[in-house]
C-alpha cells in the first residue's frame, strides 16, 4: 500500500492537536501550580499506560472498521473476559480471558459472514446477550473474585521503568501493522473493505477474512478486559462501556474511513493518544463531566472538519 | 399482479413487525390477570411512548442511508430542558413545550449541517454531537430533578377520561357521548397524531420521497435532480423533532429531568434494533416510521412478558438479549432467500 | 443556425485532456451519432451537455442563447435530457415514482399518487411497455425493463434535446426494436437526438449524421453513408485496421477436454445444460439477452446456490461452491465479470494492488507478501497487456474503461488459468482495446487455455469463436461450428426458429 498524502494528513493533524492539548495543559499547570507536569516523562508514561487499554481495543476495532463493519459487542466482551478471568483465577486466568474474547469474536464473525446479518445489529444483540450472561453469572452483584498476579503485572507492572501495559500495546501494534501492510490477510482486508463483491469474485474467501477480523477484534477486547481487571484488581459491571465510543472515535480521528477500505494504523495510535490526553487534561483542569462531554464531541467534529472529508460516493 | 398483492408483497417487513407485536402483546394480555383492560393499555402505552418516538426519530436518517447515534442523547437533553420549562401557567407550559420542540428540531438540524456542509459521515457526526448533547443535558441537570406541572403530567400520561376530568370538560369525563373515546390512552393518541399529521405528510412530500431516493441510490438521486442536501437536512431535522417529543413526554412521565448517560445510550441502541425489527433496511431506501413504531412496541412487549411469567430477574436481561439477537437476526438474515451470492454483497 | 452548439469546449481531469477545443453542433429533427474510442471524449461531451460536469472553457448555445448548467436538474429544466449507461433510477422506489421523480404532480403540497400513476402508465404505453406495473419496485425489474423505464422517464420530461449514451447495450432485441421506433418518432417530433453507440449496424439503421471523436478532439462530422466503415474506423483509431478479428485456426481442436458440463440446472433459469470445452478452443455463448448465458458462467464459477448437475475439469469431477474454490487446482478457472466497476475492481485501491489480488499467494511465503516479486509481476503484466496509466500506484478509478478492463483481465492472467470464462467483456469498450482483447484470447487459446465467451455482440461471436452454443430459455437449442457460425444461424437460433423460416416471427431482428 503506497501512502498517499491524503492518508498522511489526518495523522499530522492529530499529532498537532496532541501538541496543542499538551500546550494548553502545561499553560494551565504553570498558571495554577507553577509546574509543567504535563510534559514530564513520568506523566507522559503514565498517560501512555492508560492509553494502552483504549489502544488495544481500538486496534481490534480498526480491523473491523476497515472492512466496513463495526463491533458493538466490545463493552461486554471486555467485561465478560475480565469476569471470567478473575473467576477462574490462577494460571488459567489470562488464557480464559483471551478465550472469551476469541469466542465472542468467532460468534460475531459467523453471524456477520454466514448469516449476513448487518454487523451493527448482530454485535448489538451479542452485547446484550453477554450482559445477560454476566448478570446471571454474578447474581447481579459486583464480582468478588480477585485478579491474578499476572494480570496485575501486565496492567500495572513496569519493565525497566516502562509500563508493562504499554509494552503489550506496542507489541500488539507491531503485530497489527505487520498484518495490515505485509500479509495477504491485510491486503484482503483492504480489498473486502473496498468492495466485497469484487473481492469475492477475485477468489478471496471473504467469509474467512470477516471472521478473522472479528476474531482479532474480540481477542483485543478480551486482552483489554484482562488488563483492566488487573488494573482495578477486580472486574466490575459495565467496565467496558466507557471504551466503545472512544475506540471508534480514535479509529476515525486517525483517518480510517468509517465505510472501510482506507486507513493507516499509525493514525489509530495517534487518535488513542489524543483522546487519552484530552480526557486527562480536562480532568486536571477540573472541568466537570458535562464540560468534558461537550469538549470531547467538539474536538471530534473540529478534527473531522479539518480533514476536508469529501463525500466519496461509495454507493450507487 | 393486482395492486393489493403487490403492496402486500412490498410491505412484508412491516407486516412481520405487526405480527410479532400482536403475538407478544397478545400473550402478555392473555396471561395477565387484568389483561385486555384499559388500565393495562394505558400503562403499556405510557411505557412505550418514548422508545416509539426515539425509534421513529432513528428511522428517518436510516432511510437516507445514514444513522443517528445521538437520538438518545438528544431526547435526554430535551428531557432535562423540559424539566425546567413545563411549569407555571398554561400559556407558560405551552410555550415551554414549543421551546423544547424547537430546540430539539434545531439540534437535529445541526446534525444535518454537520453531515451536509461538514461532509462528515453520519455515524461519526452523530457520535460526536451525541456527546455534546449529553454534556448540555448534564449541565442542565447534574443530578436528576426538576418540576413538572402535575396536572398536565397526569392528564397526558393517562387516558382521555383523565384529560377531561383534570381539565373539566365533557362533564368531567362522564358524558355519555364521550365514553366512545374515554378509554383511549393519550400516548396512543399522540402516536397516531404524530404519524398522521407529521410522518405521513412528510413521506408523501417531495422531500420525503427524496429521503427514500437518497437512501436507495444517492448517485442516481443526484442525476435525477433530487435536492440531496435539502433531503439530508430534512431527515436529521425531523429526527430531532421526534426525539424532542420523546424527551418532553419523558419529563411528563417521570416529572423530572435525568441526564442518565447509560440510559441515553440504551435508548439509542434500542432505537436501532426497533428500526430493524420494524422492517427498515439499514442500507436505506426501504421501510418507514410506522414499522419502527411497531418495532419499539415489540421490544417493549417482550419485556412486559417477563413480568407475568415471573421470570427470574437475573435471567431477564439474558432472555431480552437473546430474543433481541434472534429477532434482528431473523429479520435481517437474507441468506435464506438468496440464490445468487453476489446479491448478498454490497 | 444549429439548435445546439458547442464552441471551444475543453475539459481536463488532472493532466488528462478529456476534451480539447471541441466545436460541435446538432440540429433538431435529426439523429446524430457520436462515435469514438473510449477516452475519445464522447461521454465527457454528453456529460457536459447534460449538466453533469462543467467545462473548463468554451460556450454552449441552445437555440441561439448561451447557457451554463450547474446540475443535471438545471439541464433538464432547459429541455436537455440524457439516458446514461449507468442508470439514474432509484431501485427501491416504484416505477411511477421514478418516472415522475423530478416534477411530480402535486396536491396540497404532497405528491398526487393517482395522477402520478396515470402519467407513468401513459408514458409506459407510449414506449410499448404497458406490461410494466407502475407500482412495482424498479429493483424487481430485469435490466432491460429498467432501461425502458429510464427512457420513459426521459420522455416524461418533454425534452427538446435527448441523448443516449450506449442506451441499447442492456436491452433485449425486442426492446431494441421499440427504442428504434421511439427514436424515429422523436425525430418526427423535431427533437435533437444525440446517440452514442459502438454498434455499427445500429448507426447504419438510425443515424442521419455522424461525428467522430478521437483523443478529445472532434475529428469530423459527415452524413451517414458518405464514409465507408473502414474509413470510419480509421478516423476513430487513427491507424489503418487490416482486420478486426485474428484468424481462427480452423479444423477441429486437437486438445483434450478441459471442461465437461453435464445436466447443469439452476432455479428456473438453467435447464439441463450439457457441453464440453477443449483446450485451445474458444466456445461462445449466444442468444437473446437474459436466456441464461450469464447464469451458466456464474454457476460454473461457484457463485450460485442450488446448482444441480455435474462439472468435471480435466476428467476429475469437481464440486465448485465458490470463486475461491474455482481458483484452486491445477486447472484453475477465471471469470471476467459483467460489471468491471462493481465486480471486477477495487476502484480506490491502486492498479498494482488490483492486478496482484487474485494471485497474491503466488508472491507469498507463508502469510507474508514478497513485495519485489509482486512488483515485478505487476510491471510485466502492465507491459504485456499495454495498459495505459500514469503510475501503477494510481487508483484504478483513474483509468479509462478499456484499461480498467485490461486490469481485470490481467488480474486473472496472473493466476495462469486453464479455463477462462468471460461475461460480456467488451461491453462499452473502444474498438482499439477490443481488438487487443480478441488477439489476446486467441493467443491464450493457442497456449492451451479453454475459453468460454459470452457476448451480446454477434460479430464477436462470429469473429472469435470456434463453436457457438445458442441458449434459449435456459437451454441449449443449437450448436454452431465453423462455417455454420454466421449471423443468420445465430439470429434464427436465438429466436428458436428453424432457418428454413417456418414461423414468420414478428419483430425481425436487424
Amino acid at each position: 500500500m503506497r501512502m498517499a498524502s491524503r492518508e498522511n494528513r489526518p495523522i499530522l493533524i492529530t499529532a498537532s492537536f496532541i501538541v496543542l492539548i499538551l500546550a494548553i495543559g502545561t499553560a494551565y499547570t504553570l498558571a495554577t501550580q507553577g509546574s509543567a507536569s504535563f510534559i514530564s516523562a513520568n506523566y507522559l508514561l503514565q498517560q501512555l499506560q492508560v492509553a494502552s487499554f483504549l489502544g488495544i481495543v481500538a486496534a481490534g476495532m480498526m480491523l473491523v472498521i476497515l472492512l466496513g463493519h463495526i463491533d458493538l459487542s466490545v463493552p461486554w466482551t471486555i467485561a465478560a473476559a475480565a469476569m471470567m478471568a478473575t473467576a477462574v483465577g490462577g494460571s488459567w486466568a489470562v488464557p480464559v480471558g483471551l478465550g472469551v474474547g476469541l469466542a465472542v469474536g468467532l460468534f460475531n464473525g459467523l453471524g456477520v459472514a454466514h448469516l449476513r446479518v448487518p454487523s451493527m445489529i448482530f454485535t448489538l444483540g451479542v452485547n446484550a446477550v453477554l450482559r445477560g450472561l454476566m448478570i446471571l453469572h454474578t447474581g447481579g452483584f459486583a464480582p468478588q473474585t480477585q485478579s491474578t498476579g499476572v494480570m496485575e503485572f501486565l496492567a500495572v507492572g513496569r519493565v525497566f521503568g516502562v509500563p508493562m501495559a504499554l509494552v503489550v500495546w506496542v507489541a500488539l501494534s507491531a503485530v497489527v501493522v505487520v498484518i495490515l501492510t505485509r500479509t495477504t490477510l491485510g491486503r484482503y482486508i483492504y480489498a473486502v473493505g473496498n468492495r466485497e463483491a469484487a473481492a469475492y469474485l477475485s477468489g478471496i474467501d471473504t467469509r474467512l477474512v470477516l471472521i478473522a477480523a472479528f476474531v482479532l477484534c474480540g481477542l483485543c477486547a478480551g486482552l483489554s478486559g484482562v488488563l483492566l481487571a488487573g488494573y482495578s484488581t477486580k472486574a466490575y459491571q459495565g467496565m467496558g462501556d466507557a471504551y466503545l465510543l472512544p475506540a471508534i472515535a480514535a479509529v476515525v480521528i486517525g483517518g480510517t474511513n468509517i465505510l472501510g477500505g482506507q486507513g493507516r494504523y499509525a493514525g489509530t495510535v495517534m487518535g488513542v493518544i489524543l483522546i487519552t490526553l484530552l480526557t486527562s487534561v480536562l480532568s486536571v483542569m477540573q472541568i466537570d463531566e458535562s464540560g468534558r462531554q461537550v469538549i470531547y464531541g467538539l474536538v471530534i467534529i473540529v478534527m473531522l472538519l479539518l480533514y476536508g472529508r469529501s463525500s466519496t460516493r461509495r454507493q450507487a | 399482479m393486482s395492486d393489493i398483492a403487490l403492496k402486500l408483497r412490498q410491505n412484508l417487513g412491516l407486516l412481520l413487525a405487526i405480527g410479532l407485536f400482536v403475538v407478544f402483546y397478545g400473550i402478555y394480555n392473555a396471561y395477565h390477570p387484568r389483561g385486555f383492560s384499559p388500565q393495562i393499555l394505558v400503562q403499556n402505552a405510557n411505557e412505550s411512548f418514548v422508545l416509539a418516538m426515539v425509534a421513529m426519530a432513528q428511522t428517518v436518517p436510516v432511510l437516507m442511508g445514514g444513522l443517528d447515534l445521538s437520538v438518545g442523547a438528544l431526547m435526554t437533553m430535551i428531557n432535562c430542558l423540559a424539566s425546567y420549562l413545563l411549569q407555571g401557567s398554561p400559556m407558560e407550559i405551552a410555550a415551554g413545550i414549543l421551546i423544547c420542540l424547537a430546540v430539539g428540531t434545531l439540534a437535529g438540524l445541526s446534525n444535518g449541517c454537520l453531515v451536509v456542509y461538514g461532509r462528515i459521515q453520519p455515524i461519526i457526526a452523530t457520535l460526536a454531537s451525541g456527546a455534546v448533547f449529553m454534556g448540555i443535558a448534564l449541565f442542565l441537570r447534574p443530578s436528576p430533578g426538576g418540576n413538572v406541572d402535575g396536572d398536565i403530567a397526569w392528564a397526558l400520561t393517562n387516558d382521555l377520561y383523565e384529560v377531561a376530568a383534570t381539565y373539566g370538560f365533557a362533564d368531567g369525563g362522564d358524558a355519555a357521548w364521550f365514553q366512545w373515546f374515554a378509554w383511549i390512552p393519550v400516548p396512543l393518541l399522540l402516536l397516531v397524531l404524530v404519524v398522521v399529521f407529521v410522518w405521513l405528510p412528510f413521506r408523501r412530500s417531495v422531500t420525503g420521497r427524496g429521503v427514500y431516493a437518497v437512501g436507495s441510490a444517492e448517485g442516481a438521486a443526484y442525476m435525477s435532480g433530487i435536492p440531496i442536501d435539502r433531503c439530508k437536512l430534512a431527515a436529521f431535522t425531523l429526527a430531532g423533532l421526534f426525539a424532542a417529543i420523546g424527551g418532553v413526554y419523558l419529563a411528563l412521565q417521570t416529572s423530572s429531568g435525568n441526564a442518565d448517560v447509560p440510559q441515553a445510550g440504551s435508548y439509542t441502541l434500542n432505537s436501532i434494533a426497533a428500526v430493524v425489527i420494524g422492517g427498515t433496511s439499514l442500507m436505506g431506501g426501504v421501510g418507514g416510521a410506522v414499522g419502527s413504531l411497531f418495532g419499539a412496541l415489540v421490544i417493549r412487549s417482550i419485556s412486559f412478558n417477563f413480568r407475568i411469567f415471573d421470570v427470574d430477574p437475573l435471567l431477564q436481561t439474558l432472555i431480552e438479549g437473546v430474543v433481541l439477537l434472534a429477532a434482528v437476526s431473523l429479520g435481517a438474515a437474507r441468506i435464506l432467500r438468496v440464490k445468487n451470492r453476489l446479491e448478498l454483497m454490497g | 443556425m444549429p439548435f445546439l452548439e458547442l464552441e471551444s469546449i475543453s475539459k481536463h481531469y488532472g493532466g488528462v485532456h478529456a476534451l480539447q477545443n471541441v466545436d460541435f453542433s446538432c440540429e433538431r429533427g435529426s439523429i446524430h451519432a457520436v462515435l469514438g474510442e473510449n477516452g475519445a471524449g464522447k461521454s465527457t461531451l454528453i456529460k457536459i451537455i447534460a449538466g453533469v460536469v462543467k467545462p473548463d472553457g468554451g460556450t454552449i448555445r441552445l437555440d441561439g442563447r448561451e447557457v451554463t448548467f450547474d446540475s443535471p436538474a438545471e439541464a433538464n429544466r432547459n429541455g436537455i435530457v440524457c439516458i446514461f449507461q449507468e442508470l439514474s433510477l432509484l431501485p427501491d422506489l416504484s416505477v411511477a415514482d421514478n418516472i415522475c421523480i423530478a416534477n411530480p404532480p402535486r396536491r396540497f403540497g404532497m405528491i398526487d399518487r393517482r395522477a402520478q400513476r396515470r402519467r407513468a402508465e401513459d408514458l409506459l404505453a407510449r414506449i410499448g411497455c404497458s406490461d410494466v406495473h407502475p407500482l412495482e419496485k424498479v429493483r424487481n425489474l430485469p435490466l432491460s425493463r429498467r432501461q425502458m423505464v429510464e427512457i420513459a422517464k426521459a420522455l416524461g420530461q418533454e425534452p427538446s434535446v435527448i441523448m443516449f449514451d450506449e442506451a441499447t447495450s442492456a436491452l433485449t432485441s425486442a426492446d431494441v426494436e421499440k427504442v428504434y421506433a421511439i427514436l424515429k418518432e422523436l425525430k418526427a417530433r423535431n427533437l435533437a437526438i444525440l446517440y452514442i453507440s459502438h454498434r455499427m449496424h445500429e448507426i447504419e439503421a438510425l443515424a442521419d449524421t455522424c461525428s467522430v471523436f478521437r483523443n478529445g478532439r472532434h475529428i469530423e462530422t459527415f452524413a451517414k453513408g458518405s464514409r465507408s466503415e473502414s474509413a470510419i474506423v480509421q478516423m476513430m483509431i487513427g491507424r489503418e485496421i487490416a482486420q478486426i478479428f485474428p484468424p481462427k485456426p480452423g479444423g477441429s481442436p486437437k486438445g483434450q477436454v478441459a471442461l465437461e458440463v453435464r445436466g447443469l440446472s439452476w432455479a428456473e433459469r438453467l435447464n439441463d445444460i450439457t457441453f464440453n470445452v477443449r483446450e485451445g478452443e474458444v466456445l461462445g455463448l449466444g442468444g437473446l439477452d437474459g436466456q441464461g448465458q450469464r447464469d451458466v458462467l456464474l454457476a460454473l464459477f461457484g457463485v450460485l446456490r442450488g446448482v444441480e448437475g455435474s462439472v468435471a475439469i480435466k476428467g476429475r469431477p469437481r464440486r465448485i461452491s465458490s470463486p475461491a474454490a474455482a481458483k484452486r487446482g491445477r486447472r484453475s478457472m477465471a471469470l471476467i465479470p459483467e460489471d468491471r466497476k462493481s465486480e471486477g475492481l477495487m476502484l480506490e485501491m491502486s492498479v498494482s494492488d488490483n492486478l496482484s489480488l487474485a494471485a497474491l499467494n503466488r508472491f507469498a511465503t507463508g502469510p507474508f507478501i514478497g513485495r519485489a516479486a509482486e512488483r515485478a509481476s505487476v510491471e510485466a503484466m502492465i507491459a504485456k497487456l499495454r495498459i495505459r496509466l500514469g503510475d501503477p500506484d494510481d487508483p484504478a478509478a483513474n483509468l479509462s474503461g478499456g484499461n480498467q478492463q485490461k486490469v481485470v483481465i490481467g488480474k486473472w492472467l496472473m493466476t495462469e488459468p486453464g479455463i477462462i470464462l468471460l461475461n460480456d467483456p467488451t461491453r462499452g469498450i473502444d474498438v482499439g482495446t477490443k481488438q487487443e482483447l480478441y488477439q489476446l484470447l486467441r493467443d491464450l487459446a493457442d497456449a492451451g487455455a479453454a475459453i468460454v465467451f459470452y457476448s451480446t455482440d454477434y460479430d464477436e461471436l462470429i469473429g472469435c469463436c470456434d463453436r457457438v452454443l445458442i441458449l434459449y430459455d435456459g437451454r441449449i437449442v443449437r450448436e454452431l461450428e465453423g462455417e455454420e457460425i454466421n449471423e443468420t444461424n445465430i439470429v434464427a437460433s436465438s429466436l428458436n426458429i428453424d432457418v428454413s423460416g417456418e414461423v414468420p416471427h414478428a419483430g425481425a431482428v436487424s
